[in-house]
């Protein structure tokens, strides 16, 4: 650029000042045409979407807030004929009800056991999803054993009361299974240390895990049959998440297994249970399963509809994981098998790390779809908040035209806010590994 | 349980490390535990089945069924009709719902998926609204607060809404004449078959006419001439010839409620909203998901061609689109097949209504029950994916 | 191997949270347990009722009641179940409950076919039908073309087909699969007319947003004998839950009530002292204490007091004793003699 020295100098040294865009290219004005009227036919849609909203909002917010009815004791706030307002959602009921729909008739002197869970789930939940929160492999060891234990033993009490027979059973289950242990050690003439070291492991945990549920704290027990609300909800939902994820990996390898039966088996699952509707698998849990156990042995009115949703949910993170199995290349399981590892090894420590890191949104909208299908356990009888809400609609005391719509809207803002956080969650969990992919 | 085989000690012969006779091993205790769990399944079904003296076996199905079913689109009654007749009917309400959902659904869910593309901020931001809110709150809920809503608002049956041309609403559902067809009547049909034969070879002769001169053919107004247009001109003549081949018979109020004429439940109305609305949110995000994928090369190159934005769309996006859509677009069928099971919540008479709810209650052949139940809506999973196979093998050879 | 692991692992779960229930005899599993579970009613006032606590109410709740304070002398000692009218009879037969006290009707093939007894009948019922006043209807046989409420897989629903066949007149027919949502069905207008037991009528009644807009029609349609059901096979248990509803009958006969039970002990005549122990070991002869009956008076009352407090006068329902009074003023309550 030196030759420009030596030119004429008819060139501006400085850059003249940049003249505004004329009005019409910019600022709200041009945004509205350029968004909205650029045209007869984005100017009728434009119209016609102002008239639906003018239809539908108005009188939403007078339902849900202008006219609603904010306090009172009983229906007379929501009654014209005495002397309520009856154009409005009735959230004086809500606000009155708020109790039973967190807890259903949960004792109520042990409600803050109930609290304690709510407490240490968020914890759990939030250990988990927050991807830079410390020691994540502690959090998952907490939330898939000791918040499981724990939440048992708050919310019925603990003190299972296993009878002696149940102890002596398991001792042979521990023996037999070290046993087994000790003799595939001889058999492959490895040492006999880590074997015993494993088979023990194994039966000190699950021993622990008993004898913890087994304990008396003191706590009153509080059967199942009273809890309700909120809590079931939640309930199904981590019994579901904790339980599907899992049973999910192992019905993904097993699918995805060299071994015939095993795929086999895996497939036909997966397909059954994806082929019908979940009412249909909650009904039959709930009426075939005392039938397919011994005459003496009953399954608790809440445990079926978990059963049920759990093996549910499972099959359809199975396809999920099967998603992020086939997507690893081929190489990562050559690598593996290079370096001599055996199968679990290659699993646990190579392929699944990388597959369940690209299906996360998956995952994640695999958990909303099990959280909506939550409020399916009301149509077994089972009083989550649904339920809970459609008790309350026949409460005489609380009888007016708008308690029903109200009642409904309560239930779908609950659900909102939980699908409408994971899904927002999941997005960003998206962006981040599509960041990742970009290079 | 295996170790690392470490790089010092001789590779052992041992027929324990062939993978071959590992995997034997791994399969026959899955199968002895899965029979085994089968086994023990059974034995306490059936000693359980035996010591409450609940019958087996599918006789029940040809027993009297005792009760009435709301809506039936066979024959149906308390004394001439069994439980395999029940079945039917159920299974028939849940096929008519789904069909009618799907047709629906499928309008709505592609409107509102090219909605959200659209440059239009409004219809795109109202758009993006509906899928997110309609996704999040579960079906049940929603159906629910369609049955109050649709329930709510509509009168008593004696001050039905009179809407004219033989349709009346109340709280018992929208009622309307009933058409009673004359013996002339298969003329229609047959009018209509002709008419659906001629548009079609139309259609093919406007194609290679087109290909051959370039010179397009009004094919849309012609279509509608010969399907709609004759078997009305047919009818026309009929009637002005004294051989009117449909009459209608009008709904009458009775002393309760309306009688006559053809009735469709709320129940059904709320389901078929529910189902619809809910579904389509779903439809809407496949059919957007579709229309990204088609590259904006296409769009452009159509854009650099002269074709019109209606055009493009019609002609270059959604047939490729379609290739991404259908496969996702029939799981999303399915699960509306599926999810209308959740009519046993609002009282409309489905398979799972009728069957797993009345006919399991009054037999108490769970078993039976249940596996029937489950049975039909595994078939129809199946067939559909099966048929889904098919058709991506037809559009994987399109594929180069 | 993993797979197997984690069936082994289901199984013991599933093993571990079921509770143990009876293959021995009923009344030693309750004893042992320290409780009785009682399936009962998933709500319905007068009958079985929880409020918000938890804390149960009614007729048949009551019976569940006067059993545990027959065996514990403590009225609390029972854990209800609420069961749906499905669901019902498969837990009974399951074990999940030891007494099925949830306004049952008895009937022929319950009794022999589905391995239940009914040892005792503490309600006479019957299927009605309530509807609008202003539908200005005086009788079911008005019922012609209306449409009708009805809770599925009951008895209600069959006699409902049977009595408009007989009375040759059409019908439509809403079925609902729990008894709150046909209520609410009916409330919201979808029906003309709600048919379930008379009683249940009158306890629907109330929780309609305007109950006095409702009529209950006078016609019953069929027999409903509504009672306690057990096990069949554990004729000991039978025994007990028999004498319970017995104890109160023959206590409101005699005049034996809850305030005056223990004045009673000192009565002279006989047929009170072996009913309160005094006189004989019949307490013994069904496995419990012989102040058995003193126990349940005390705690529960008579049946006419418990009729009174949950379902008659003293309650919402007002209901009448009619063929629920004794037998000596003209209703079919009659006390098996304690001799």
């Amino acid at each position: 650029m030196s030759t420009a020295v030596d030119m004429p100098r008819f060139v501006r040294a400085q850059q003249v000042e940049a003249l505004p865009p004329p009005n019409l290219a910019r600022g709200p004005v041009a945004w509205v045409r350029e968004n909205l009227f650029s045209g007869p036919f984005n100017t009728l849609l434009t119209l016609v979407v102002f008239y639906l909203l003018y239809i539908s909002v108005p009188p939403l917010a007078k339902f849900l807030v202008i006219d609603a009815v904010w306090s009172g004791s009983d229906r007379a706030a929501c009654r014209a004929d005495m002397g309520g307002s009856e154009t409005g959602a009735c959230w004086a009921f809500i606000w009155e009800k708020l109790n039973y729909f967190t807890y259903g008739s949960y004792t109520v002197s042990e409600r803050w056991r109930v609290d304690i869970f709510f407490a240490l789930l968020a914890v759990g939940v939030g250990w988990l999803l927050w991807l830079k929160a410390p020691r994540r492999d502690l959090g998952a060891v907490y939330f898939f054993w000791l918040f499981p234990v724990a939440s048992y033993i708050l919310l019925t009490g603990g003190n299972a009361d296993f009878s002696g027979g149940f102890w002596l059973g398991f001792l042979i289950f521990g023996a037999l299974l070290i046993a087994v242990f000790a003799l595939m050690a001889a058999i492959l003439k490895t040492s006999l240390r880590p074997a015993l070291i494993v088979g023990g492991g194994i039966v000190g945990f699950i021993g622990i895990t008993l004898a913890l549920m087994d304990m008396d704290f003191g706590l009153q027990h509080v059967p199942t049959s009273l809890w309700g609300g909120v809590l079931v909800t939640l309930l199904v939902a981590t019994v579901g998440i904790v339980f599907s994820l899992p049973f999910g990996i192992l019905l993904a390898l097993g699918r995805r297994s060299k071994l015939p039966i095993v795929r086999m088996a895996s497939v036909i699952f997966i397909e059954f249970v994806r082929g019908v509707p979940l009412i249909t698998v909650l009904i039959m849990a709930n009426t075939m399963l005392p039938l397919f156990l011994p005459g003496d042995i009953t399954v608790d009115r809440l445990l079926r509809p978990l059963i049920g949703t759990a093996l549910f949910s499972s099959a359809y993170m199975a396809e999920v994981v099967r998603g992020g199995l086939q997507a690893m290349p081929k190489g990562q399981y050559e690598g593996a098998m290079s370096l001599g590892l055996n199968y679990p090894q290659m699993m646990i420590l190579i392929i699944l790390p990388q597959a369940l890191r690209i299906v996360i949104p998956g995952i994640v909208n695999t958990f909303i779809g099990l959280f909506k299908d939550t409020s399916l356990v009301a149509i077994v009888g089972i009083f989550d908040v649904v339920k809970t809400i459609e008790a309350s609609r026949i409460d005489p005391n609380w009888a007016a035209p708008t308690i029903g719509l109200t009642g409904y809207a309560f239930a779908a803002l609950f659900y909102f806010i939980f699908c409408f956080g994971m899904s927002r969650y999941s997005l960003g969990v998206e962006r981040r590994l599509a960041a990742g992919q970009k290079r | 349980m295996q170790t690392v085989v470490s790089q010092t000690s001789p590779p052992k012969k041992s027929f324990l490390y062939d993978p071959k006779v590992r995997g034997i091993f791994y399969q026959v205790l899955l199968i002895a535990i899965v029979g085994y769990l089968f086994y023990m399944a059974a034995t306490n079904a059936a000693e359980n089945l035996q010591r409450a003296k609940i019958a087996s076996g599918f006789g029940f199905l040809n027993n009297t069924a005792g009760f009435d079913i709301s809506q039936a689109l066979i024959p149906f009654s308390a004394a001439g009709s069994t439980y395999g007749d029940a079945f039917v009917v159920g299974l028939l309400n849940t096929l008519i719902v789904s069909a009618i959902g799907i047709f629906f659904t499928t309008i709505l869910g592609f409107i509102i998926g090219i909605a959200r593309l659209s440059k239009n901020w409004m219809v795109a931001k109202v758009a993006m609204i509906y899928v997110e809110t309609l996704r999040n709150i579960p079906l049940l809920v929603q159906l629910l607060f369609w049955y109050i809503a649709v329930l709510g608002p509509l009168p008593q049956p004696r001050n039905s809404l009179e809407m004219g041309a033989g349709f009346f609403l109340n709280s018992r559902g929208l009622f309307m004449a009933r058409p009673i067809f004359a013996p002339d009547a298969w003329m229609l049909p047959a009018v209509l078959l002709i008419g659906l034969v001629g548009a079609f070879l139309y259609r093919r002769w406007a194609k290679t006419q087109q290909e051959r001169t370039g010179r397009q053919s009004p094919v849309g107004l012609v279509t509608l001439g010969l399907v709609l247009g004759l078997p009305i001109l047919t009818w026309i003549v009929l009637a002005l010839v004294g051989a009117n081949p449909i009459s209608f018979e009008v709904p009458r109020k009775g002393t309760f409620n309306l009688t006559g004429g053809m009735q469709i439940l709320p129940e059904f109305v709320a389901l078929l909203l529910g189902l619809t609305t809910y579904t389509a949110a779903f439809i809407a995000e496949v059919v957007r998901a579709g229309i990204l994928a088609v590259s904006k090369g296409q769009t452009e190159a159509a854009g650099s061609l002269g074709l019109k934005p209606g055009q493009t769309l019609r002609l270059v996006v959604i047939p490729q689109a379609m290739r991404v859509i259908i496969p996702p677009l029939t799981s999303q069928y399915l699960n509306l097949t599926k999810n209308s099971s959740l009519a046993v919540a609002i009282g409309y008479p489905d398979l799972v209504q009728v069957f797993m709810g009345t006919v399991l209650n009054q037999t108490g052949q769970a078993i039976e029950v249940v596996v029937i139940t489950m049975g039909v809506y595994l078939t129809i999973s199946l067939v559909t994916s099966a048929l889904m196979n098919i058709y991506n093998r037809r559009v994987a050879i399109v594929e180069r | 191997m993993k797979k197997a692991l984690v069936s082994i692992a289901f199984g013991l779960t599933a093993s571990l949270l079921a509770t143990g229930a009876s293959a021995q005899a009923t009344l030693n599993s309750v004893k042992q347990k320290g409780f009785l579970t009682c399936g009962s009613n998933t709500g319905l006032a007068g009958f079985g009722l929880p409020d918000a606590q938890g804390n149960w109410t009614g007729l048949d709740v009551d019976l569940c009641r006067a059993i545990a304070a027959a065996i514990f002398d403590d009225p609390t000692k029972v854990r209800y179940i609420p069961l749906a009218a499905k669901d019902r009879f498969t837990a009974l037969q399951s074990g999940e409950v030891d007494v099925l006290s949830r306004n049952s009707t008895m009937t022929m093939s319950r009794d022999t076919q589905l391995g239940l007894d009914f040892p005792a009948i503490n309600y006479f019922d019957g299927q009605g039908f309530m509807v609008r006043k202003k539908l200005g209807v005086s009788s079911a046989k008005e019922l012609n073309g209306a449409s009708i409420c009805t809770q599925q897989g009951t008895t209600t629903e069959l006699n409902l087909a049977d009595y408009f066949r007989a009375n040759n007149m059409k019908y439509e027919v809403v079925a609902f699969a729990t008894s709150d949502e046909t209520f609410k069905a009916y409330d919201a207008g979808r029906c003309d007319a709600f048919t379930t037991d008379a009683s249940g009528l009158y306890s629907e009644r109330l929780r309609a947003s305007a109950p006095d807009d409702h009529v209950v029609l006078p016609e019953i349609i069929s027999k409903e004998p509504l009672g306690p059901a057990v096990r069949h096979g554990d004729s000991q248990w039978g025994d007990i839950v028999r004498w319970t509803h017995m104890a109160m009958l023959n206590a409101e006969e005699l005049g034996v009530t809850k305030a005056n039970v223990d004045q009673m002990k000192t009565s002279d005549n006989p047929e009170i002292k072996r009913l309160l122990g005094t006189e004989g070991k019949f307490g013994e002869a069904i496995g419990l204490t012989n102040d058995w009956a003193v126990r349940i008076i005390k705690h529960v009352g008579n049946y006419g007091e418990v009729f009174e407090k949950n379902v008659g006068e003293g309650s919402k329902l007002k209901i009448k004793r009619g063929q629920n009074a004794l037998w000596t003023k003209g209703g079919l309550q009659y006390g098996i003699p304690v001799r």
